[in-house]
C-alpha cells in the first residue's frame, strides 16, 4: 500500500510538534525517518498510529484520506507499529504473543486454537524469513528475537505498512544487521517499511529513501546514493558537524585506576559484575562496549561508591577506592557523569547554580561555618555557564527547564570543574542532539589530552569506536575482550557484543 | 520589578483558588437553603432573591468576622481614641492573628519535613508534645521560681525538645528500618494524645488543686504569662506571634541559605542525586523530623502558656491536617506559609461570627476551606472555575483530544 501524510501540523502547548510535514512512502519501499530528539519523529508517528489527531494535514491510503479515530482503527487501516520498547508478556511463548488480541478460536464455546494459532506463526515467519520458534518462552529470548517477536506480531495483523520506531538500540551490531536482512526481505514482499532512527548510518544502510524532519518540519528529502553521512547530519543539525573527534594519538602513562577481580550484586542479589580486571593509564580513554544490561551500569555504580563491591579491589593512583563513600571517590579526583542525568546526575527543581554544586556545596568557598555563600556560587556557575556554553536565562533557571543538551553541560562542567584525576562517563550522550554530542566528546578528549584516565561506558558503538583508545567488551558481567583502537573494529567489537569470539 | 511579577505570579494561583472556593462556597449555601428551597414553589423569584441575600449575608459576616465590622471602626474613629471603642473594633484582627499562631508554626514544621520529601504528618503530636514540655517548664521555671524571660525561655526549649522528640522516633524509624513515617506519624498523633489524657488525668505534677480526675492540667496563667505585643492589654495577641515571624525567617535561611538546608532540599528534590552528591540520606531524614517537630513543638509550648492557658487533650484542634494543607497551599515556603496561616486564622476567626450571626453552620467554612485546598492542589480546576488563561505567553491551546486517546 502506498502511505501519504499530508501537511500534518500539531501543536501542543508552547510547541509546535508537527509543522505541515509531508511524508510518503510506496508499496515495497523502505522510508527512513530520520530526526534528533525532539524533532518531530515521535508526535508525527504517534499520529499515524492513531494515539493523536492532527490538527490539520491528511493521512492518505492509497490515495483515499483516512481518519484514525484511535489506535485499533489505524490497526486495521493496515498499519503495524514495533515500539522502541517491546511490549511482549515475558511468560507467554512465541505463538501466544504473536495471536494475542487476535486468538483463532474452535468450537461453540470458543476455546483458543492453540494448533491453528501455531501453524499460522511458523507460516508466517517462514513466509517473511523471520526465524523464531513458536514454542519458546518470551523471558528465554534475547532482545534480537523479541523484536522477530513484534514484527510478526504487526504481520499477523494483516499490517502492509510496517512502522518500525528506533529498533537497533538495544541490539548488537550483528543483530542490526539480521533486521536489515528482514527489512529488505519484507519490503521485496510488498510491505511498506517507516524506519525510524537518528543513526545515519542506518538509513544510509537501509532506506531506499530519506526524509529528514529537524524542529518539527521536513528538513530535507534524499536517497542513500545521494547522501554521505556527513551531509545527512548537516540536515539534521542545520549547521556543519563533526562527525569524528579529532585527537592526537594517546599518550598513555602511567596506570591511573587499577580494577582487580571486581564482583558486584545487583538489587536481587545476582552476580553481574563477575571478576572483572582492568586498567586505566593517565592520558588514555578506556572505552567499555556492551548490549545494556550487561553489568555496565553496576560496574560503573560500584566504581563510584554507589554501590557495595562484592569482591575485588578498586584503587586510583594506588589509593584504595574499594567501597568508599560516593564524596570520598570524589573528593579523591573522580569526576562522574551518570548513565541516567535525571535520576542521578541533577535535582530538577533546583537551580543551574544549585546544580553547579552539588558535590562540592559543602566546600569553601561555596560553603563556610554551614552558610552556602550565594555570590561564590552564583559566580562559579556563571563562568562554568560561559566556559562550557550552557544556554539557560541565567544560573538561577531551574535546570529542569533546560534541554538535554544543556542539563549535561551543566553537569559535565561541574564533574570536570575539580581536579580530575579519573574521568568516569556513562553514556554520555544518550538522547543528545549531534551538535551536544560533539561539544562533550570533545570535552572528554581534552580532559585526556590533560592526562586524566578517562572511562568511558557507552552502548552506543559508534561512540566507543570514535572515542577509545583501547576498547573492552563486557558481556554477562565479564570483560570479555579488550581490544587497542586499530583492532577494534566494528565487527569484532560486535562479535564480541553478542558474546561470540572471545 | 521581576521580584514583584514573580511575587505576583506565585500568589495568583492562591488566590484564584481562594476566589474559587468562596463560589462554589456559595453555591452550596444556596443550595442548602432550606427556608428559600421550601418558599421556591409559591414564590420563585421572591426566595431566590432572599437565598442570594442570605449568601451574601453570610460572607459578610464572615469578613466583618474576620477584619471587624466597618461600623465599628467608624464609631471608633469617631469616638477620638476611645480605647473601648477601639478595642472591640480591632478584636478580630488580634484574634485572627491569634488562631494563626499555631497553624504558623506546624505549618512550617510541615514544610521542612515536605522539602526533605519526608511526608510528616504527625504536626498534631508534635504540637501536643511541644505543649507538654513547655508545660512542665512553666511548672518548674515559673510562679517566681526563675526570672519572667528565662522561664520563658526554657518554655520555649522545654517545647522544642518535646516535639524533636516526638518527631525523631518517626525520623529514626525510617532512616533505619525504613519504616513508612505516614504510618508512625499518624500512630504517634493517637499515642500523644492520650498520653496528655493520662498526665493531665493522673499526675499530680501537672494536675494540681483541679477536681480530681478532671483531664486538665492546673490553670497555667499562674506560673507564667506570655506578655502581650499590643498596647491594648484586652488584646490578647502575645509574643508567639512575633516568634512564629521570626522562626519563620529562620526557617527561610535554613532551607535556602545554610548548608544543611541545601542538602535536606537536594534530598527532598532527589534522593538519588543526593547519595549521587554524597549526602547521607539518613542522616537528611532523622534532621528534618528533628527540625520539624522542634518547630511544632515550639508552637505548642507557645500555645498552651499564651493562648490556652491549661494543658488538656484537645488544645491542638485541627492544626495537624490545616497545617498540612497550609504547607502545601503555602508551597513549602516560610513566607508562603505565614501568608496561608493569617488568612486561615481570619477564616477562623470569621466563621465564628458567621456562625452566631446567620446560622450558617461552621461547617460550611470547613467546607470553603476545604474548597481552598482542593482548587490549589488542582490548578486545573481552578483555571477551568475561573475560565482564566494561566500562562500569559502561551501560545493557543490545541484542541482537546480526548476521543482518540485509548
Amino acid at each position: 500500500m502506498r502511505l501519504e501524510l499530508q501537511k500534518i501540523t500539531k501543536q501542543f502547548p508552547g510547541v509546535l510538534a508537527n509543522d505541515r510535514i509531508s511524508i510518503s512512502v510506496d508499496k515495497g519501499e523502505v522510508l527512513g525517518l530520520l530526526g534528533e530528539n525532539g524533532a518531530g519523529k515521535s508526535t508525527l508517528m504517534n499520529i499515524l498510529s492513531g494515539l493523536y489527531r492532527p490538527d490539520s494535514g491528511k493521512i492518505l491510503i492509497d490515495g483515499k484520506e483516512r481518519i484514525f479515530r484511535d489506535p485499533a482503527q489505524a490497526i486495521d487501516a493496515g498499519i503495524g507499529m514495533v515500539h522502541q520498547h517491546f511490549m511482549l508478556v515475558p511468560v507467554f511463548d512465541v505463538t501466544e504473543s504473536v495471536v494475542l488480541g487476535n486468538e483463532p478460536t474452535k468450537g461453540l464455546l470458543g476455546s483458543f486454537d492453540r494448533a491453528a494459532a501455531r501453524a499460522q506463526v511458523v507460516e508466517l515467519s517462514k513466509k517473511h524469513g523471520l526465524d523464531v520458534d513458536p514454542d519458546a518462552k518470551i523471558e528465554s529470548l534475547p532482545v534480537g528475537v523479541r523484536q522477530r517477536v513484534e514484527i510478526l506480531k504487526a504481520l499477523y495483523r494483516k499490517s502492509d505498512i510496517l512502522v518500525l520506531d528506533e529498533p537497533s538500540a538495544v541490539l548488537t551490531p550483528q543483530e542490526t544487521e539480521e533486521l536489515f536482512g528482514i527489512i529488505r526481505g519484507l519490503a521485496k514482499g510488498g510491505t511498506s517499511v517507516i524506519f525510524i532512527t537518528h543513526k545515519l548510518n542506518e538509513v544510509i544502510a537501509v532506506a531506499d529513501k530519506i526524509t529528514v524532519l529537524r524542529r518539527g518540519a521536513v528538513a530535507g528529502e534524499t536517497t542513500p546514493k545521494k547522501a554521505t553521512a556527513a551531509k545527512l547530519a548537516e540536515m539534521m543539525v542545520g549547521r556543519e558537524v563533526q562527525l569524528t573527534v579529532s585527537r592526537a594519538a594517546s599518550r598513555a602513562a602511567k596506570p591511573l585506576l587499577q580494577v582487580e577481580g571486581l564482583r558486584v550484586l545487583n538489587d536481587a542479589g545476582k552476580l553481574v559484575v563477575n571478576g572483572v580486571t582492568f586498567t586505566v593509564r593517565s592520558g588514555e580513554i578506556l572505552a567499555v562496549a556492551g548490549v545494556q544490561g550487561n553489568g555496565q551500569t553496576e560496574l560503573v555504580e560500584a566504581l563510584t561508591g554507589l554501590r557495595k563491591v562484592d569482591a575485588g579491589s578498586i584503587s586510583l593512583e594506588g589509593e584504595t577506592l574499594t567501597n568508599r563513600s560516593p564524596r570520598e571517590i570524589a573528593t579523591a579526583g573522580v569526576a562522574h557523569i551518570p548513565e541516567d542525568r535525571n535520576r542521578d546526575g541533577m535535582v530538577k527543581g533546583m537551580t543551574v547554580a544549585e546544580n553547579y554544586i552539588l558535590n562540592t556545596y559543602h566546600l569553601a568557598p561555596f560553603s563556610k561555618n554551614g552558610v552556602l555563600n550565594r555570590k561564590e556560587i552564583s559566580a562559579a556557575a556563571e563562568k562554568a555557564v560561559r566556559d562550557y556554553d550552557v544556554r539557560t536565562p541565567s544560573v538561577d533557571t531551574d535546570i529542569g527547564s533546560l534541554s538535554g543538551g544543556n542539563q549535561q553541560k551543566v553537569i559535565v562542567a561541574r564533574e570536570f570543574g575539580r581536579g580530575v584525576k579519573l574521568v568516569i562517563a556513562a553514556q554520555p550522550t544518550r538522547g543528545l542532539d549531534v551538535g551536544s554530542i560533539e561539544y562533550i566528546h570533545r570535552r572528554i578528549v581534552e580532559q585526556r589530552n590533560a592526562g586524566a584516565a578517562v572511562l568511558i561506558v557507552s552502548t552506543e558503538l559508534d561512540e566507543v569506536l570514535a572515542l577509545g583508545d583501547r576498547v573492552a567488551v563486557m558481556y554477562e558481567g565479564r570483560i570479555v575482550g579488550i581490544l587497542e583502537a586499530k583492532s577494534a573494529t566494528r565487527e569484532r567489537v560486535g562479535l564480541l557484543m553478542g558474546g561470540i569470539g572471545k | 520589578m521581576s521580584t514583584l511579577r514573580r511575587i505576583g505570579s506565585e500568589l495568583r494561583v492562591p488566590a484564584l483558588s481562594i476566589l474559587a472556593a468562596f463560589l462554589v462556597g456559595a453555591i452550596l449555601i444556596f443550595l442548602t437553603d432550606v427556608e428559600m428551597l421550601r418558599g421556591l414553589p409559591a414564590d420563585p423569584l421572591g426566595s431566590i432573591s432572599r437565598g442570594i441575600g442570605r449568601v451574601l449575608a453570610s460572607y459578610s459576616a464572615l469578613l466583618r468576622g474576620a477584619f471587624g465590622d466597618p461600623a465599628t471602626y467608624a464609631k471608633a474613629i469617631a469616638s477620638n481614641g476611645d480605647l473601648n471603642l477601639w478595642t472591640r473594633a480591632v478584636r478580630p484582627l488580634s484574634e485572627g492573628l491569634v488562631a494563626s499562631v499555631p497553624l504558623i508554626f506546624v505549618g512550617l514544621g510541615v514544610s521542612v519535613a515536605f522539602r526533605t520529601g519526608i511526608f510528616n504528618i504527625g504536626g498534631a503530636g508534635q504540637f501536643l508534645m511541644g505543649a507538654l514540655g513547655g508545660t512542665i517548664a512553666a511548672l518548674l521555671f515559673g510562679a517566681g521560681v526563675t526570672p519572667v524571660p528565662f522561664a520563658i525561655l526554657m518554655i520555649m526549649l522545654f517545647g522544642i525538645a518535646g516535639g524533636a522528640l516526638w518527631a525523631f522516633i518517626p525520623g529514626f524509624l525510617k532512616a533505619r528500618v525504613g519504616a513508612s513515617e505516614v504510618i508512625t506519624t499518624i500512630m504517634l498523633n493517637t499515642i500523644a494524645g492520650n498520653l496528655i489524657f493520662y498526665l493531665v488525668t493522673n499526675i499530680d505534677f501537672i494536675h494540681r488543686e483541679v477536681g480530681v480526675g478532671q483531664p486538665v492540667s492546673t490553670e497555667l496563667s499562674k506560673f507564667v504569662d506570655l506578655p502581650g505585643i499590643l498596647p491594648i492589654a484586652a488584646l490578647r495577641l502575645d509574643i508567639a506571634f512575633p516568634i512564629a515571624l521570626l522562626t519563620a525567617v529562620a526557617v527561610s535561611f535554613f532551607l535556602f541559605r545554610s548548608t544543611r538546608g541545601y542538602e535536606l532540599r537536594a534530598a527532598g528534590l532527589n534522593l538519588a542525586a543526593a547519595k549521587y552528591a554524597g549526602i547521607a540520606a539518613s542522616g537528611s531524614i532523622i534532621t528534618a523530623m528533628l527540625i520539624s517537630g522542634g518547630i511544632a513543638g515550639l508552637g505548642g509550648a507557645l500555645v498552651v502558656i499564651g493562648d490556652a492557658k491549661q494543658l488538656q487533650p484537645g488544645i491542638e484542634g485541627s492544626v495537624g491536617f490545616t497545617a498540612i494543607a497550609i504547607a502545601l497551599v503555602g508551597r513549602t515556603r516560610p513566607i508562603g506559609v505565614v501568608a496561608t496561616a493569617v488568612v486561615f486564622g481570619f477564616l477562623a476567626q470569621g466563621g465564628r461570627l458567621m456562625q452566631a450571626d446567620t446560622i450558617i453552620p461552621i461547617e460550611m467554612l470547613l467546607f470553603v476551606q476545604a474548597l481552598v485546598i482542593a482548587f490549589i492542589a488542582a490548578p486545573d480546576l481552578t483555571k477551568q472555575v475561573m475560565r482564566i488563561p494561566f500562562r500569559r505567553n502561551a501560545k493557543p491551546a490545541p484542541k482537546p483530544v480526548t476521543k482518540g486517546v485509548a
